[in-house]
């Protein structure tokens, strides 16, 4: 319903512009150091908890006892989940349409979301084994997985 | 009251300008496992989290779920707090509530920032009006300028006494371990520092600090079954006023602004004559010298215009009558989130005789702390040693 006014409503424009850098911590940054000049993955054992956390972390979300070690998860996984997006958006990360899936990597008792391609649409599926395409130039990013692809 | 609450733990971290070392989570993690040493109790004890910063300061929504390792909230119940630069005060202010209200026993209070992470300049700005402030607006020094320059013309303050503030704060700081900016500087050092928008210099103002501060609330039975040296929560306010009302900055006004009306309200509640004869310390929310000069006087510490011979004559001084932020103050560590949060738990350090270097000379039975906030808003807390007090 359009609102009748006396008055030409009248709108202000204002932008907020704001970066932000973060430093990646105990886990995080020997996460993204391995990724960048090794390609491994790591990934944070809770041994109370019987558990391995991916994304890494210093501290069991379950226990709250403090993880120190770190070892070696995937490359390869599975898709728990996904969803095609067939819509475009300017904030998107990528053009549409494009596959999001929640993958757990061997070794993890945890998924995480990442894209997933070079695959047909109608071809994905849930268990799918899939294995990441890493990017040339790695800057230590997650980013530095490009996307998995089936095996 | 409906029941009697006491602080039984508390912990800190080193404040400081860098923390490349950590990331958020751990960072708050450092302060919430110090808490809990301190209050010999474990994280399944607790059963509530409240987390406080300053709204999106590092650029990051649902801090409360982000950080749930680093507190430890993960299948407990617990909510997130933003009030700006009181939210530390606010946070400990909503435990204390949870547990007088006798639905929560053991509550965790959280407040946190890690400045360096976030473009907090241009998010502060956003705590301009939209409409009619974002365009005009940078940060917060202006502000306390235009409150400073007030404060001048109206008493005859001169730069020499806030540059007594600024030294005051830093020289307590190097006997606080935990505080960020512990410089050995002279009046004529911040004098000659840098200036920023008139009259306040670089000296005059709070820096940019990563850190964290957690405490643990509980009721009356848990802190005398469990603590050795609980510090009772004995009263709280909070007062607002709005960002146009221009006449807060001139010092001269007689209308009843924040600070003066929660100080007023407050000191009602719990009968104080004399706030100076009733209270033993004060640990003030400063982020400019000529702030702590104001807040003296909204505080009835002093007669209004005689702030600044407060700290002329050394009053204000750790060893002074009127010992004021021994700890050094929010001029000398900044992390927003933590700041009020830190005021309080000074304050109960001070209390239980545990602050050390900076422990004042005098006994210490009673303390009231404040927190203050854009735009123009104050959460004060009196604190005893016992509740005869």
């Amino acid at each position: 319903m359009e609102t009748k006014t006396e008055y030409q409503p009248f709108e202000v424009d204002q932008h907020l512009t704001a970066r932000g850098n973060y430093w990646a911590g105990k886990a995080g940054s020997r996460f993204f150091v391995s990724i960048r000049d090794k390609k491994k993955l790591l990934g944070s054992p809770c041994k109370t908890c019987n558990k391995v956390f991916w994304p890494p972390r210093s501290i069991c979300t379950f226990c709250f006892g403090e993880l120190k070690e770190m070892v070696e998860i995937g490359p390869l996984g599975t898709v728990e989940t996904f969803t095609v997006v067939a819509y475009a958006e300017p904030i998107h990360p990528r053009p549409a349409p494009f596959i999001y899936a929640v993958i757990r990597l061997d070794g993890a008792d945890t998924g995480m979301a990442h894209f997933l391609d070079e695959v047909e649409i109608d071809q994905v599926r849930i268990g799918m084994r899939v294995k990441p395409v890493f990017a040339t130039e790695r800057k230590g990013n997650i980013l530095d997985i490009r996307y998995f692809k089936p095996l | 009251m409906k029941r009697n609450v006491a602080i039984i733990g508390g912990g800190q971290t080193y404040h400081a300008a860098r923390r490349h070392d950590v990331d958020q989570a751990e960072m708050v993690n450092e302060a919430v496992r110090k808490a809990l040493l301190d209050a010999q109790m474990t994280m399944d004890e607790i059963d509530l989290v409240l987390l406080g910063n300053m709204e999106f300061f590092e650029g990051v929504h649902m801090s409360d779920c982000w950080l749930v390792h680093g507190t430890g909230a993960y299948g407990k119940e617990g909510l997130k707090i933003t009030t700006g630069g009181t939210v530390g005060a606010t946070t400990v202010c909503a435990g204390a509530h949870h547990v007088a209200s006798g639905l929560f026993d053991r509550v965790l209070c959280i407040g946190f920032e890690k400045q360096e992470e976030g473009d907090t300049g241009a998010i502060l700005s956003g705590v301009a009006h939209p409409l009619w402030g974002r365009s005009l607006a940078g940060a917060a020094v202006g502000y306390f300028a235009m409150m400073a320059s007030s404060y001048m013309a109206a008493w005859g303050a001169t730069e020499e006494h806030s540059a007594m503030v600024a030294v005051k704060a830093r020289q307590n700081a190097r006997k606080n371990p935990y505080a960020h900016l512990k410089l050995d500087i002279t009046i004529q050092d911040a004098l000659n520092s840098r200036m920023l928008a008139w009259p306040i210099r670089m000296l005059d103002m709070c820096p940019a600090s990563n850190g964290a501060c957690a405490m643990i609330l509980a009721d009356e039975k848990t802190a005398k079954s469990r603590c050795r040296k609980p510090v009772w929560i004995r009263a709280m306010e909070t007062a607002h006023n709005e960002q146009f009302e221009l006449d807060w900055r001139d010092v001269k006004t007689k209308r009843p602004i924040f600070s003066k009306v929660c100080a007023e309200r407050l000191y009602r509640k719990l009968g104080v004559v004399n706030p100076v004869d009733y209270f033993d310390v004060f640990e003030i929310y400063e982020p400019a010298t000529w702030a702590e000069l104001i807040w003296y006087e909204n505080l009835g510490l002093c007669a209004p215009g005689e702030g600044f011979r407060l700290i002329e004559q050394g009053k204000t001084e750790i060893g002074g009558p009127i010992p004021v932020n021994p700890s050094g103050g929010v001029l000398s560590t900044n992390c927003i989130g933590a700041s009020a949060m830190l005021r309080v738990w000074e304050a109960a350090l001070q209390i239980r005789e545990e602050a050390g270097e900076h422990q004042v000379s005098k006994p210490v039975r009673r303390a009231l702390t404040t927190g203050y906030g854009g735009t123009n808003w104050t959460v004060m807390t009196a604190l005893s040693r016992t509740l005869d007090d």
